[in-house]
């Protein structure tokens, strides 16, 4: 679509960043958190906290998928790759990251069944494939991701194919974190895609509650320095509200059909995110009806020993709350890099020490 | 994790869509979205068109833009 | 990726995938085990460089050796064949030398068709007799069934250095351009086309091709001071060896980087970054800031550099690291890559 070679026009990324610093106050800092592994990878990519005046402060939330999915879950999954007859298919992060012990990485280089996928419907072909195996898909994503599996399993799954379901929701989450007060921002930066599923309308419990400005953005460097500028104009005004920068894909109700297959399929849960505990209603579960392929009702799983979400020393679990910054991690770049990674988040391309760690030690102004 | 990204239908076969994303052309599953045509566009995430994307809403948003930068420049 | 290093770790993949991993294990647990690593007065094992060099009657003498595991042997644009021959011109050549001659063993599987290895002796031949590169030995073995994945073949190539001294990765100096000879990814997109689980079609083919011509073109223009071909871990993984081993900075500008719509599209919708990817048919070419456009301009002529350009420039500051100039105009560090995304492709 050529009109999308606008949102990185270096003009028009010139003039925002100019508006940027001139409203951006000067004796405080504004805290702006998203909550989307692919905004971090347009800021990282496109260096945008280097355009950006010192007081505001762009923090990555909670808003990689694969950072948050609990040891446990992670452990169990490892378990079952290793079992006679079992093919486990994921997604190429999820593979690569450590859980309590080691990762499907790991356990793959000693024999076990693990294949990378780019989506649900190729780990289905996997059960075409192998009939006398048993296919396990490792599940994970927020609400992007989910409605899609769904669809599969709204469909009807090959027999011997089996959903392991990890998925978490954005907006509970947020909430939950913000009302303990574990995290505290003046304006959120909505994730786009979640936002194309789930539509504007749960978002409207942050300027009620919070008094929080909230901007959903578009992927492109522009949508997202544009979302800075239109929080900035409602701090100024103070009057917080949700505003949809990305109207070209996302409408106030989002994809209807989308959620009705979402909720054929799933339902939702009680859910732990690693590092952080519980947070209510903030997973997906599959209903009853699809016992047949849950993956947690189908094996026995027997770990050894019990999961530890946040090895010792690291401090994955402060940093995916924006409560530190990678390098103020002990180990971050020492103990801790994308070579021999200690927690979740410096192995994710989503990860926020990964992100990080591109940075380090250097910063170039324009 | 595969990003989301946009692209143009070239073609429909039942729920699969033959998606070109400038160039390199790709299946896509469009179970999730009603009234999908040759010649629209969509985002695809990890294999499945999420939303269609709206030339005309572009427009509004660069239109907005330059709203933007004229309010900051009077004010 | 290695979470921990036990006494009795075993290899894993990534090891082998050319980058800053499989740098670190191959100066940890393979070259500390080799006693003479250099033999008269030439370049030796410690220069860590494309290949190595020997001194002999006022000639020096320019060898390197390669393994080839692509797959599939068979993909867009080339074989494992041509790949095997065009990547060990393209390493004697990076060194400024002549390319005369090649030795390859070939190894199979047991029940491999004797077609496909006509197919791939044909491959070679063709890219061999474009240069005028003579294979001037050989060793052929079969392994049985179930115990090698169809094909491996690996190759020694020499060369006559045509410079005064082999032109090594350490060789470039502050204010000197960076030239790439092509647009890039095309070989890693070709790759992944051809492989299974990923399904996307593409025109793109392998950018794979003896690249003397476009060397040779550069050297009789002169003032170049460094050169590398930029295949597992991409141009990033190059311009930084470059960078590391010359104690520079350098800076490129994303705008100037040549690369076809297609690659640009494959590698958004694959979640890769294009500067990753390796290429077959490419060098980095690094020039003396007097000679680079001349330098482009002759490039330009030849039959593989035709989209030559200059897309970079080597500063004092911040030896060994380099930077990129992002389209929207912000300057970003580039990280060293930790190894090839893609697993054999070369």
């Amino acid at each position: 679509m050529e009109i999308l070679k606008k949102f990185r026009d270096r003009e028009i990324a010139a003039r925002i960043v100019e508006e940027i610093r001139k409203i951006a106050p000067k004796d405080k800092i504004i805290k702006i958190m998203h909550v989307c592994g692919t905004h971090e990878n347009t800021i990282a990519r496109y260096a945008l906290r280097n355009l950006l005046p010192e007081t505001i402060d762009l923090i990555a939330g909670p808003g990689c998928p694969v950072c948050i999915c609990p040891a446990k879950d992670i452990d169990e999954v490892i378990y079952l790759s290793k079992q006679k007859d079992i093919i486990v298919a994921t997604y190429g992060d999820m593979v690569k990251t450590p859980a309590t012990e080691t990762s499907l990485w790991e356990a793959r280089a000693s024999g076990a069944n693990v294949v990378i996928v780019y989506s649900a419907h190729d780990s289905i072909k996997l059960a075409e494939k192998y009939p006398t195996k048993k296919i396990i898909f490792f599940s994970v994503g927020f609400e992007t991701t989910a409605p899609g599996v769904a669809s599969e399993i709204v469909d009807g799954l090959p027999e011997n194919f089996y959903v392991y379901s990890s998925h978490r929701l954005i907006p509970p989450a947020m909430d939950a974190l913000l009302s303990s007060g574990k995290i505290m921002i003046d304006g959120i930066i909505a994730p786009g895609h979640v936002s194309t599923i789930i539509g504007v309308k749960p978002y409207e419990i942050f300027p009620k509650k919070y008094k929080l400005p909230v901007v959903i953005a578009g992927f492109e460097p522009i949508d997202i320095l544009f979302a800075i500028v239109m929080i900035l104009k409602q701090l100024k005004e103070n009057e917080p509200k949700v505003e949809n920068e990305y109207s070209r894909a996302v409408t106030y109700e989002g994809n209807k059909k989308a959620q009705k297959i979402l909720y054929e399929a799933f339902e939702t849960i009680d859910a732990a995110w690693r590092g952080l505990g519980v947070i209510p209603k903030s997973g997906l579960e599959l209903r009853k009806e699809f016992d047949d392929h849950n993956a947690r009702k189908n094996f026995e799983i027997k770990l050894e020993k019990p999961s530890l979400d946040i090895a010792p020393g690291c401090s994955c679990n402060k940093v995916i709350l924006g409560q530190i910054k990678p390098p103020e991690c002990p180990m971050f770049g020492k103990a801790c890099t994308p070579q021999r990674p200690y927690g979740p988040c410096m192995v994710s391309q989503e990860g926020t020490c990964r992100i990080w760690y591109k940075y380090r030690g250097v910063t170039i102004k324009p | 994790m595969c990003l989301g990204i946009p692209g143009k239908i070239v073609k429909i076969k039942g729920k699969i869509a033959i998606v070109d994303f400038g160039g390199v052309e790709r299946e896509a599953i469009i179970a999730l979205l009603d009234d999908v045509k040759v010649g629209d566009y969509v985002i695809v995430h990890a294999g499945y068109a999420i939303e269609k994307l709206r030339p005309e809403e572009a427009e509004e948003t660069l239109k907005l833009l330059r709203e933007i930068s004229a309010y900051f420049s009077e004010g | 990726m290695v979470l921990r290093m036990p006494k009795d770790e075993v290899i894993s993949i990534i090891h082998g995938s050319g980058g800053a991993v499989m740098e670190e294990f191959i100066q940890k647990n393979i070259i500390r085990y080799f006693t003479l690593r250099r033999v008269l007065n030439g370049i030796g094992l410690d220069a860590f460089d494309d290949g190595a060099s020997m001194k002999i009657d006022g000639h020096e003498i320019v060898v390197t050796t390669d393994a080839h595991t692509v797959d599939p042997i068979f993909f867009p644009g080339g074989d494992i064949g041509s790949l095997a021959i065009s990547g060990t011109i393209n390493d004697v050549a990076v060194m400024g030398a002549k390319p005369i001659a090649i030795l390859d063993t070939i190894v199979v599987e047991e029940g491999f068709k004797v077609s496909d290895l006509q197919q791939i002796l044909n491959s070679m031949n063709k890219v061999a007799e474009e240069v005028g590169v003579a294979i001037i030995a050989g060793d052929f073995k079969v392994m049985p069934q179930g115990k090698l994945d169809k094909i491996v073949i690996s190759t020694t190539g020499i060369g006559i250095l045509q410079t005064k001294n082999p032109i090594l990765d350490s060789g470039a100096k502050p204010g000197d351009k960076v030239i790439v000879t092509g647009t890039i990814g095309e070989h890693g997109i070709a790759l992944l086309s051809a492989r299974e689980g990923l399904e996307f079609e593409t025109k793109i083919v392998s950018d794979v091709a003896p690249i003397w011509d476009v060397v040779e073109a550069a050297l009789k223009i002169g003032g170049i001071h460094a050169m590398k071909d930029p295949t597992r871990g991409g141009m990033v993984q190059a311009i930084y060896e470059i960078a590391e081993k010359s104690s520079v900075g350098i800076w490129l500008d994303e705008e100037k980087i040549p690369i076809k719509n297609a690659v640009v599209a494959a590698c958004e919708m694959l979640g890769i970054d294009p500067l990753e990817l390796i290429c077959e048919g490419r060098a980095i070419i690094v020039t003396d800031a007097n000679t680079a456009e001349d330098v482009l301009n002759a490039i330009r002529r030849t039959k593989h550099g035709k989209d030559a350009a200059i897309i970079g420039e080597v500063r004092k500051e911040h030896p060994g690291k380099v930077f990129l100039r992002t389209e929207i105009g912000s300057t970003r560090f580039l990280e060293k890559p930790l190894g090839e995304p893609l697993p054999r492709i070369c």
